[in-house]
């Protein structure tokens, strides 16, 4: 029991039951998923269907976090890649065609590669701030795609496309399956290969793994290259939900919510230590929370309020401040009839502190 | 041997003053290059166009950027100790639309305009609370600013309010003429921001605890510099900058919009750090945010010249951006180097 909760997925799991509860009591129906000509649909799919986009951006953020960087252009790879493909379909002679389409996915995931590439170079090559030189295409990126779809927003109608974001497949969305694919192709590079280890090597201390024979900028270059590729992935994905290429909403504030879901499933900013699980379930809770906000009748806009609470609870649950706040609590409390039920967390409790001295 | 070592000490040429100049001042260089590149828009902007650098454009160009130039004073405090802000577009918009919600319930602006700064100030005592006690990366602190206050400014109204107070409408129509030159009472808010910037920066014991921070807050503590004290009110004069940018914004549009100033964080730091201050803190000048404003500002105007695509606007920022970090990269190795 006490290893289940000292588990660093305990809490984010927590909370997103906890969530799941509490929409289950405020309606019923949330929790029930009904077949529709072998379609499945409920709340719950809703869910995982429209956090398909989310989760792909996470999972790089998550990557580039544990190198001690942040991706901010996400958002903006995200509308150039929407703008590019749909542009291909727009063009084309043949909209609805199936090599029309492969087309179009191709060169709108090959140009979020190579912008993602930019920033990597960016960052392990020139050793400019990862904030800032991604500020840069965030700031530049969106202004491509204005000039891509020429300052409107291009509709097309396209069936193949158009399956991407809302087919079906064996009675689940195909959304879920992109995300599921990249989910496994993440972590079986990143936990059954030692790919992992370097990552947060590099993120614990660049210099240190450089001096130790590990190969740094290539580790870090990677991680800024596949946050590339997953964002032009989500850009394809949201263009296929909307049919529709906007420069300006495409990815707005996804940046944002990716770090969110990436600090919420309980990996570190500070770099180093990272969990693919935890960001899956951060997105979910996400995903969860927004549609828990949109019940309540809150108008959509106001949900940042909500966001806002979320990501200062979580900080503060985070703070090592706090930690060791509240340990002087309890340790004031014990002598007074702590019981002998108390256990002695001597040895730990320093140790964190040293380990909380040294993280600061 | 002797005699050719005495003549160079003795009569410094003008490589070695300049070598001099540079290593003693190396910390003006980026907001030189932001000058030169200045004037070097604004002649090329003469020459193409033979109509740019006439008094009604250039009095124009401090109206429509005075909001900006607010927010990246506010903002250059908190990046000079070497944190950033990303709530100040978010809060700009809080504090205007609650100006204007409280203006259209009937309060008189001298109530309404301290109750927005007071909001912005809380946003920014928030973030402040946050980094300092809690350990908070100022990232993701500013981040929650951000969602707060873009969320609160849709509390507060969930479409655009207009404004009729003549007090406020007061600031955006007035007009100090001097010949075709003209000046708002929003620019001399502005300008004044600057001024007081400039003067707490550079002539206070606080500007030097901000400078200290930036450079080693370690050592900052360690020489009894009040740190705590100094970078919580950063972020708050960051957020009553916020408030006052609201005012000005609220002023220019003669509105209130929920969706004011989405993305001006990013141009705000695009324009400090293009004025020369490094993000790694420490390191630059107020007054180099007004010329990165400035340099924004010519730019905008240019491409409304040429009557090119907005889009054109956010490359160029971009493109710019980028050579300025590359070439503050080159001089903060360099200086490191040096050590």
């Amino acid at each position: 029991m006490k290893k289940l909760v000292t588990h660093r997925l305990f809490w984010p799991v927590m909370a997103l039951l906890a969530l799941i509860v509490v929409n289950t009591i405020a309606r019923p129906q949330f929790i029930s998923v009904t077949v529709r000509d072998g379609e499945l649909y409920g709340a719950l799919i809703d869910i995982l269907r429209n956090s398909a986009p989310l989760m792909l951006v996470a999972l790089g953020m998550t990557i580039v976090i544990a190198t001690r960087g942040i991706d901010l252009s996400v958002g903006a790879i995200m509308a150039v890649s929407g703008a590019v493909a749909l542009t291909i379909i727009d063009t084309s002679g043949d909209p609805g065609g199936g090599a029309t389409v492969a087309v179009a996915l191709l060169v709108g995931i090959l140009v979020a590669l190579v912008l993602g590439v930019w920033n990597g170079f960016l960052i392990a090559v020139l050793g400019i701030q990862p904030i800032i030189a991604t500020l840069v295409l965030m700031l530049a990126g969106r202004g491509v795609a204005l000039l891509i779809t020429d300052g409107f927003i291009t509709t097309v109608t396209s069936a193949p496309y158009k399956f991407i974001a809302t087919g079906y497949v064996i009675g689940l969305p195909f959304a879920l399956f992109i995300s599921v694919a990249a989910i496994l192709v993440i972590s079986l590079l990143e936990r059954r290969t030692a790919l992992g280890v370097l990552t947060e090597s590099v993120g614990i201390n660049p210099e240190a793994s450089r001096l130790a024979g590990v190969r740094a900028r290539g580790i870090v270059f990677g991680a800024y290259a596949a946050s590339g590729v997953l964002a032009g992935m989500a850009g394809v994905l949201y263009s296929s939900n909307i049919m529709a290429a906007d420069a300006n909403a495409a990815g707005l504030y996804i940046e944002l919510y990716a770090i969110l879901a990436v600090v919420l499933g309980g990996t570190s900013l500070m770099g180093g230590k990272f969990t693919i699980a935890g960001t899956v379930v951060g997105v979910l809770t996400i995903q969860t929370l927004e549609s828990t906000i949109l019940f309540l009748g809150v108008p959509s806009a106001q949900a940042p309020v909500f966001f806002a609470a979320v990501v200062v609870v979580v900080v503060l649950v985070q703070s090592p401040r706090l930690h060791r706040f509240a340990r002087g609590l309890f340790a004031a409390r014990r002598p007074d009839g702590g019981g002998p039920s108390a256990p002695p967390p001597t040895p730990p409790t320093t140790t964190e502190q040293t380990k909380a001295e040294a993280v600061r | 041997m002797t005699t050719t070592t005495q003549t160079e000490a003795g009569r410094p040429t003008l490589a070695d003053r300049y070598a001099t100049f540079m290593s003693r001042h190396s910390s003006l260089m980026p907001t030189f290059a932001a000058i030169v590149i200045l004037i070097v828009l604004l002649v090329g902007a003469q020459i193409a166009f033979g109509n740019f650098i006439t008094p009604r454009n250039m009095s124009a160009l401090l109206l429509n950027n005075a909001y900006l130039l607010i927010l990246a004073v506010g903002l250059t405090f908190v990046i000079l100790t070497g944190g950033i802000d990303l709530s100040v577009g978010s809060v700009m918009a809080f504090t205007g639309i609650l100006c204007a919600k409280l203006l259209a319930e009937g309060l008189p602006a001298i109530v309404a305009i301290p109750l927005m700064l007071l909001g912005g100030a809380a946003i920014g005592l928030l973030i402040g609370v946050l980094v300092h006690y809690f350990d908070v990366q100022p990232f993701i602190a500013s981040l929650a600013g951000l969602f707060l206050a873009r969320g609160l400014a849709f509390v507060v109204s969930l479409s655009s309010i207009r404004v009729e107070d003549p007090a406020v409408l007061w600031l955006q129509r007035t007009r100090l003429t001097v010949g075709d030159w003209y000046l708002t009472p929003t620019g001399i808010l502005a300008l004044l921001i600057v001024a007081i910037g400039v003067f707490v920066t550079q002539w206070t014991r606080f500007g030097r605890t901000i400078y200290a921070i930036g450079g080693n807050e370690q050592s900052a503590r360690l020489m009894g510099l009040p740190v705590a004290r100094t970078k919580i009110l950063v972020y708050v004069i960051s957020g009553v900058c916020g408030g006052l940018a609201g005012l000005v914004l609220t002023a220019y549009s003669g509105a209130g919009y929920p969706l004011n100033g989405v993305g001006t964080e990013l141009d705000a730091i695009a324009a400090v750090v293009i004025g020369g201050t490094l993000l790694t803190g420490g390191s630059g000048y107020v007054i180099g945010s007004m010329i990165g404003v400035l340099v924004y500002g010519v730019i905008k105007t240019i491409i409304a010249f040429m009557g090119a695509e907005q889009s054109w606007t956010r490359i160029i920022i971009g493109g710019l951006l980028l050579v300025f970090i590359v070439v503050q990269r080159f001089i903060v190795t360099r200086s490191e180097r040096r050590r």
